[in-house]
């Protein structure tokens, strides 16, 4: 948590940057060489997505992602790895192993949150895992000292962003807009109000997802909240790359971007 | 309402669908308490659906092989073809209450596609269907019925292209449209509250079942079998009987083969508790939490999780699970075909070879009744080629 709490200290001055990148995408090596790239361009916090059959949260390009992650037989195993072999790289950016329910509690919650701690990592981000639904998971995420991230979204009930926020360890994750990641052209009708709200709620820091992808989407949203995060943006640019150079160059460039844009 | 059976059921969904999920189980509840809503679903199950449904007693099958009885709920003879039609057309009334226009739903063997676009259609309400495009491929018939009653059939060619795949799919439009569409999901699967909701409109079969039964033998089935993929023909037979004397039998697919690395989609019987689709309940997944391809000849069962009030009745002993291969299905839509005069689905077909299989096991005399839970008409093509493809490798 000590780390997480470090990247959303400075945020009324400068809004935390979020990467999302997949767990072995397009390879395990290749993934370590990209939070690098993505950590010196300006990224405050990495979300590293373990890959799972059936992400009903992710739109195409995260699927394509995750999906040659599996086929290249990516795990939970092999994600806590990564996240041991960019500590060891002397990479102190926190980050978030964000992944669907199944695969984690196959791998079993006390076993999870021990080996993420000792591998270094600094939490949970879980979408189809509501406040809920997460006794067990909040009770190891305290015991480890990792943060657990719960959703707003568009529609949910004052009484129940209260509830959320409160329950979320780090950071209470924002989604923009309805529907599943992806890229949009532009940030959702009503997000300002909306935005508004879910500050009322929450004493935890709020980072926003789904669909940001330019600057301009980034400075519409400076001061409004501690963070923002990026995803298929970034893999689809990594995606349509076609060297391992390339790659770390596309991603130095659009974090850089972003990240201007966030001060 | 809890939404758990025992440790299984729950609402693991994005927080994007809670909102939606809480206002559809306050609709649910205030249409169970509404003499309105409850006369109107009584009048198009009625007149509308067919219902009662008959109850047909065998004359051969059962008899010669142990001197059993074997009874046929008849929920082929609705209008669709399937016992779908009770949850699609109840659903449907209850998405008008809510006032959604919209809805989507998922299909695999496409009974449960046709019926939502009869339902919608009957109600004026719009309807998109996803579909795998596998079984779209092997269920064309109900591809042009669904089109015909103007719904629009979206293909999914994800994952395995089947019934897991298509729900997928139902689950991200949801996601982005909440507001404004109802997701008619047709199985007792998915997030609270749809497993109690599937299960309170299919509970028609067992009670009506239960009645006709009492009404023409005297007293109770010895036992009640049903085929499960997703479990609603099941828990609807199932719910009148819970609390009788009565053997229960589930019958999940046993496809091309049995235990580890076998094409088969019995998670019952050889899968592990974990969360897929929003509930908590038995899965076919591998080391990593990963899920399993399937498979079944029969689409409607071609499914690698499970109903989670089957993983409870597992646990707990009340319902027991057995499983019908491909190859046994294929030989009974036959043999119920030739000797009884009764074309039945693929799916149902696995129920019907697991009541023959439990008349040979109790004694004689024995009482079994069978949920035919839909009609083969859809299948003709794709049974037809896969019993003559066998007869060919016999020879």
């Amino acid at each position: 948590m000590r780390r997480l709490e470090h990247a959303f200290a400075d945020s009324q001055r400068e809004t935390a940057l979020v990467a999302y990148l997949t767990a072995g995408y397009p390879s395990l090596d290749e993934t370590v060489d990209l939070v690098d790239a993505a950590c010196a361009a300006g990224a405050d916090v990495i979300e590293l997505g373990a890959p799972f059959s059936d992400p009903l949260g992710d739109g195409p390009v995260i699927q394509a992602t995750t999906q040659q992650a599996l086929r290249a037989g990516v795990t939970v195993a092999a994600t806590l790895d990564l996240v041991a072999k960019v500590r060891a790289t002397g990479n102190d950016v926190p980050i978030m192993l964000m992944g669907y329910c199944n695969p984690f509690l196959r791998y079993g919650l006390p076993k999870l949150f021990a080996d993420a701690a000792s591998a270094g990592a600094d939490g949970f981000i879980v979408p189809d895992l509501p406040a809920t639904e997460s006794t067990d998971w909040l009770v190891e995420a305290e015991r480890h000292n990792l943060g657990q991230v719960f959703f707003a979204a568009p529609g949910s009930s004052p009484e129940r962003l209260r509830r959320t926020a409160r329950q979320s360890r780090g950071f209470l994750y924002c989604l923009a807009d309805n529907g599943v990641t992806g890229v949009r052209d532009r940030l959702a009708d009503g997000l300002d109000a909306y935005l508004a709200r879910v500050r009322a709620a929450a004493t935890t820091p709020v980072a926003v997802g789904f669909g940001i992808s330019r600057p301009e989407h980034v400075a519409a949203l400076r001061g409004k909240v501690d963070g923002v995060i990026v995803g298929s943006a970034l893999l689809k640019r990594i995606g349509a790359a076609t060297t391992a150079q390339q790659r770390i160059a596309e991603t130095t460039a659009l974090i850089s971007e972003l990240k201007e844009a966030c001060r | 309402m809890t939404g758990w059976f025992g440790g299984y059921g729950g609402q693991f969904v994005a927080e994007t669908l809670v909102a939606p999920l809480e206002e559809l189980e306050a609709a649910y509840q205030k249409a169970q308490a509404s003499e309105e809503f409850l006369t109107e679903l009584d009048d198009l199950l009625n007149r509308f659906v067919g219902r009662p449904t008959p109850l047909t007693r065998l004359r051969r099958l059962g008899v010669e092989a142990n001197g059993c009885t074997l009874w046929l709920k008849r929920e082929d003879l609705t209008h669709t073809g399937a016992h779908k039609i009770n949850n699609a057309i109840g659903q449907a009334l209850l998405a008008r209450r809510i006032g959604k226009q919209r809805i989507i739903a998922e299909t695999g063997a496409g009974q449960h596609g046709v019926a939502v676009a009869a339902a919608c259609a009957h109600l004026q309400l719009d309807a998109t269907i996803y579909m795998g495009r596998v079984d779209a491929e092997r269920q064309a018939p109900n591809v042009q019925r669904m089109e015909l009653l103007g719904a629009e059939v979206r293909l999914v060619d994800n994952g395995t292209a089947t019934l897991k795949d298509a729900i997928n799919e139902a689950i991200r439009d949801w996601i982005a449209h909440p507001d404004s569409t109802h997701y008619l999901l047709g199985s007792v699967v998915g997030p609270h509250p749809f497993p109690t909701i599937v299960r309170g409109f299919q509970s028609v079969i067992g009670r009506e079942a239960r009645q006709q039964f009492l009404d023409s033998v005297g007293n109770l089935p010895d036992a009640v079998v049903a085929c499960v993929g997703g479990g609603s023909n099941s828990v609807g037979m199932f719910s009148a009987f819970l609390d009788d004397p009565v053997r229960l039998i589930g019958v999940q697919a046993a496809g091309e083969g049995l235990g580890p690395g076998g094409r088969h989609a019995a998670p019952l019987l050889y899968g592990e508790p974990g969360v897929l689709q929003g509930t908590r309940t038995y899965l076919l997944q591998d080391d990593d939490g990963q899920i399993l391809l399937t498979h079944s000849v029969a689409p409607g069962l071609d499914y690698p999780g499970v109903g989670p009030e089957h993983s409870y009745f597992k646990d707990t002993g009340r319902v027991e699970y057995r499983t019908a291969s491909d190859d046994q299905a294929l030989a009974t839509f036959a043999l119920l075909s030739r000797a009884e005069g009764i074309i039945p689905a693929l799916e149902s077909a696995h129920a019907v070879a697991g009541g023959l299989e439990l008349a040979e096991e109790l004694p004689h005399g024995s009482n079994i009744l069978v949920n035919l839970s839909g009609r083969g008409d859809k299948d003709l093509v794709s049974a037809l080629a896969a019993i003559r493809e066998r007869d060919g490798a016999d020879r």
